[in-house]
């Protein structure tokens, strides 16, 4: 981010010109979608982290959520895989629908939908045992418990990231011994070999160097065929690569809010909030 | 130390002077005793002394029921608090934080526990299993005291062991589906053999240098143990009554402790080893 660029994200600049309840949906093209975010609202200890949040994520798509830091991108991945769970005096109001269930309902069976919905991390951690623990002991958890089925999972999501000839002849091996980049792809390849529906990054390649942060993002694009893919980055280029849909946030009275939501060509190219314009142009500048 | 500037050059001088005297005395001080009692110890020290029995008060002959005893004391005692310091310190580690009244009241009871001087606890080793549950003069009553005053060190050091592990590791299994069950024993535990077995080595060395709790408890008949309900002398209040009692055993005292040092060096390199073999097991 250039400094001239810093200076017009100011929050003073632009708080004032922030119209109210100015969420663009895209030009309702009546695409299915896979999750379904509903009026959410998210609190900690009477701190409001975002609310009025509508937001469909389209699915077979990559859904691209960009903003500034703090304005709650990861709580709303947090909230999505009900990893708040976990945290104290957090309050979630609202409704978030995968499979046509409201998932913040107490009843949710949560081991099936971190199942269904994959979370990969900014930083790749690999638990520090060995490449096949690493898929044995969540396949084994969701129910997998044939060898051979057990090997065939693993072998077809570790090609599905292209780490497979890598890694085939050191599968006994300690995971940590990876390169960042191939441990942010068996990372991604042990949330695939749950066969999940839905994929949700964040900031997946922010550790990684430019040549493992194209692996992924190729990779992003041919797993969109398969999955739903929910991205939040601070990369705007990347965005702009990657994303189909790109979903704008920026606080408004110190509450993250969602600003524009549209087709990533519009928000790169003819947004129609001047605030997603001066964000997006600290890419065009 | 080239980037500190020319005028601190005496200050630093001192202090690398003061440090290197003083890490010289600690070597000088083991080497000190480790000769010492190897000089005076190794005399005596032979095959027949390892196997066979004490003869004259322990004058004469060998320290085969002592070592028996102390072996059979260590492995109960360790049978004993192994598994329920773990199960202490996942609690402690995993399923409360620091500022839970309960944790805290564990937390507390175990440094006033860890701090309770052996002699007392040998009393209470006496008042409640010897005479309360009837256990006698035993090494089961000694074990078990011994038990007693080794848990808040292995709770204490298994607790950290775990809380030093990233919480990025419980966050990736949590958003993996997995159970807290699985994530503590597939993955958790595994990570922290290394400090487990370090707790072990520093519960061990603890336990086979007590006396006064095991003067109280498990007894000081020099007759070989037939089982663990026998009373037996451990190697410790060996080398304390030859010395202390017996006129003209500190021939024989110094050999004990030898073997005694001996014991502890080779348990706690064999410890080591198999940790790290575990340790390469359970990654794979």
């Amino acid at each position: 981010m250039t400094e001239h660029s810093q200076s017009a994200f100011s929050k003073s600049t632009f708080l004032s010109a922030v119209p109210d309840d100015y969420v663009s949906a895209p030009n309702a093209e009546a695409l299915p979608t896979y999750i379904d975010i509903q009026d959410l609202k998210l609190s900690i200890s009477e701190q409001i982290i975002f609310e009025s949040l509508t937001l469909p994520i389209y699915k077979n798509h990559v859904n691209a959520l960009i903003g500034p830091s703090g304005c709650g991108k990861s709580s709303l991945l947090n909230t999505i895989t009900r990893l708040t769970d976990y945290t104290d005096n957090i309050k979630i109001e609202g409704k978030i629908y995968i499979d046509e269930k409201n998932i913040l309902n107490s009843d949710v069976d949560l081991i099936k939908l971190r199942r269904k919905v994959g979370m990969i991390f900014q930083k790749p951690v690999p638990f520090p045992l060995s490449i096949r623990k690493n898929f044995e002991l969540p396949l084994k958890e969701h129910g997998t418990k044939n060898k051979y089925e057990l090997e065939e999972k693993m072998e077809n999501a570790l090609r599905d990231v292209g780490l497979w000839q890598e890694v085939a002849n050191r599968l006994n091996k300690s995971a940590v011994q990876l390169s960042g980049g191939q441990q942010q792809r068996l990372c991604i390849a042990r949330v695939l070999a749950l066969e999940p529906k839905a994929l949700l990054m964040d900031e997946p390649c922010s550790a990684l160097d430019p040549m493992a942060t194209s692996i992924i993002e190729a990779l992003i694009q041919q797993l969109k065929e398969k999955y739903t893919i929910l991205l939040v980055t601070h990369n705007l280029s990347q965005a702009k690569r990657t994303a189909d849909y790109v979903a704008f946030m920026w606080y408004n009275n110190s509450h993250g809010k969602l600003i524009e939501h549209n087709h990533s060509d519009i928000i790169f190219n003819t947004p129609s909030n001047p605030i997603t314009a001066a964000y997006v142009k600290g890419l065009t500048d | 130390m080239i980037l500190l500037p020319s005028n601190h050059n005496l200050a630093d001088k001192i202090l690398k002077l003061v440090s290197w005297l003083c890490g010289s005395f600690v070597l000088l001080f083991f080497a000190f005793l480790f000769f010492d009692i190897l000089l005076q110890g190794y005399e005596r020290l032979n095959i027949e002394f390892i196997y066979s029995n004490p003869l004259n008060a322990g004058r004469e002959g060998g320290i085969a029921p002592m070592l028996i005893s102390t072996l059979l004391l260590l492995f109960l005692c360790l049978a004993i608090a192994l598994p329920i310091s773990m199960s202490c310190a996942i609690y402690l580690a995993e399923y409360t934080n620091e500022n839970q009244w309960f944790s805290r009241f564990i937390r507390r009871s175990l440094s006033m526990l860890a701090s309770v001087p052996s002699i007392v606890m040998g009393m209470f080793g006496y008042a409640f299993f010897v005479i309360s549950l009837n256990l006698g003069f035993s090494i089961l009553s000694g074990a078990l005291t011994l038990a007693a005053m080794i848990l808040p060190l292995l709770i204490r050091n298994i607790e950290d062991t775990l809380r030093n592990i990233s919480n990025i590791h419980r966050l990736n299994a949590t958003a993996l589906g997995l159970s807290k069950f699985r994530t503590i024993f597939q993955i958790l535990l595994p990570m922290s053999i290394q400090g487990i077995f370090l707790a072990l080595i520093l519960g061990i060395g603890r336990a086979m240098a007590e006396t006064a709790a095991l003067l109280y408890t498990s007894g000081y008949v020099t007759r070989m143990p037939d089982t663990v309900f026998d009373s037996g002398r451990s190697l410790s209040v060996h080398i304390f009554d030859l010395s202390m009692n017996v006129p003209g055993g500190e021939q024989s005292a110094y050999s004990s402790a030898l073997v005694l040092v001996l014991l502890l060096l080779s348990i706690n390199f064999f410890t080591h080893w198999i940790g790290r073999k575990i340790q390469v097991r359970s990654i794979t």
